[in-house]
């Protein structure tokens, strides 16, 4: 544990030894309002809650979660440290787990950063508080699977925008498999059980229950298992392809 | 101390390390020799468990550098070829996290790191960010991440590449110093480095050892009696 805590610290340092972080920050943070205030006309629809802000949330992780993950282990293998690393006396699920809880420690900063959103709410009416840390939590969580998916997309290859783009694609299918859109598609020759096994592995079908801050045990552990996937799928990658 | 048994390494098809069988005993500085892309780098990964044998058996200090890999690895300092490192980090701040990871504390670590500092000459880089530096203090920093701890047994890839001839000067008097006790196997292309301070030398070509002996012994193999000789015959 100490190992990880070890890694994730200089991982985390590290994010912030480059501009990137920033602007990756300050993107975000203009989109998500930008997002929330005119698009989901969270003035305008007369209630005080944060919903216009969750929804559009999935779509703004496509973004920001790659950016995020996609230095994880493709900056290491570019410039070789990963030999460092690894040679050192530490396991590779270690440093796994280091890398991905510093992203997502980022991530978290990214949506703490959101409050003047919460507080706008808060000054406007009577929003339910414990409703929105609710959503707030499912969140992160949903960070949490999207950031295991940029881990293993990182592991595979040393380019970081590969790495990013194919984090976007896996997140981009991830979250419309129970979409309309997905679900239509497969409905035409799928048999009904498989469509509706599709649309359970979606994440925007877990995220609806989470928007209006119910935080359901079943949702939460649907998001660590696609985290807990990813992250062994990161670890057999990088075992077999590390000097590569 | 280090040993090798019939360890091989086979990228697709492509023999890197064919059945190297070596042990290197504490005191001794083995020269580990040969041409570009004999397996030399091969080797020294397989020895520092970075990549894993396709067959044959390695160990470290006693510790199977497969089934006991953590052990091994603690037991090892390790310089991968080229000196890979964080170029974003201070010299300061690289060192502080390998003796983290190391498990370096108290006195004992302010004095290791203190020592490796004062001893390859960083004091006064050590707030500057690893990559403003010079190549010659990027390979320093590499060294002194690899003998922080103390460790009983070193493996350097390629130690004094980049370095100027005061610097190969300081980092051999350095490794003949700490030489004594420990277990050491260096990479190199410079065979006058053999002479200066390896107490044997291997000669591996297209990963299979061609030579094993002390320098001397090397030397008398040729007419002429120079190492360079020996290496072009054996090697080609």
């Amino acid at each position: 544990m100490k190992t990880v805590a070890i890694i994730l610290r200089r991982e985390l340092a590290s994010y912030f030894a480059t501009p990137i972080a920033y602007v990756v920050l300050v993107i975000f943070l203009l989109l998500a309002n930008l997002f929330a205030f005119s698009f989901g006309a969270l003035f305008e629809r007369g209630q005080a809650d944060l919903t216009p802000f969750f929804q559009f949330l999935p779509w703004l992780y496509l973004f920001l979660i790659p950016a995020v993950s996609m230095r994880l282990w493709a900056e290491e293998r570019r410039n070789g440290s990963i030999e460092l690393l690894l040679t050192q006396p530490i396991t590779l699920w270690q440093a796994v787990l280091g890398k991905f809880f510093a992203a997502w420690a980022f991530v978290g900063l990214a949506l703490a950063l959101t409050f003047p959103i919460w507080i706008t709410v808060n000054y406007l009416g009577n929003p339910d508080n414990g409703a929105i840390l609710a959503a707030y939590v499912g969140s992160l969580f949903v960070a949490g699977g999207f950031l295991a998916v940029g881990s293993f997309t990182s592991s595979l290859t040393r380019n970081q925008l590969i790495a990013f783009l194919l984090a976007m694609l896996v997140c981009f299918v991830l979250l419309i498999a129970g979409f309309p859109a997905g679900t239509d598609w497969f409905q035409t020759w799928a048999p009904q059980w498989f469509v509706q096994g599709v649309a359970s592995l979606s994440f925007l079908t877990h995220f609806e229950n989470t928007i209006k801050g119910v935080l359901d045990l079943r949702d939460v552990l649907y998001y660590s298992l696609v985290a807990i996937f990813f992250l062994l799928a990161s670890t057999v990658v990088l075992d077999a392809r590390k000097s590569k | 101390m280090i040993k090798t048994q019939n360890l091989t390494k086979n990228y697709d098809g492509l023999l890197a390390v064919d059945d190297l069988t070596f042990s290197v005993e504490p005191g001794e500085v083995l020269g580990f020799l040969g041409p570009n892309g004999a397996g030399k780098s091969t080797t020294m990964r397989m020895l520092a468990g970075f990549i894993t044998p396709t067959s044959g058996t390695g160990s470290i200090c006693g510790h199977d550098i497969s089934s006991d890999a953590l052990a091994a690895k603690r037991e090892l300092g390790y310089l991968p070829e080229g000196a890979p490192h964080y170029g974003e980090m201070t010299v300061g701040g690289f060192l502080d996290f390998i003796a983290d990871l190391r498990g370096l504390e108290g006195a004992h670590r302010k004095s290791r790191l203190d020592y490796v500092l004062g001893r390859l000459q960083l004091e006064p880089v050590v707030a500057q960010t690893i990559d403003t530096l010079s190549k010659g203090f990027k390979r320093r920093v590499g060294l002194a991440q690899a003998i922080v701890h103390d460790p009983k047994v070193l493996i350097l890839d390629e130690p004094t590449d980049g370095l100027d001839p005061l610097q190969k000067h300081e980092v051999r008097t350095l490794i003949s110093e700490i030489a004594r006790e420990k277990t050491i196997v260096i990479s190199t292309h410079i065979l006058e480095e053999v002479d200066a301070v390896c107490t044997r030398a291997i000669i591996v070509a297209r990963g299979k050892l061609v030579a094993d002996d002390t320098p001397a012994g090397l030397k008398a193999r040729a007419p002429s009696g120079r190492l360079e000789d020996v290496f072009r015959s054996v090697a080609a």
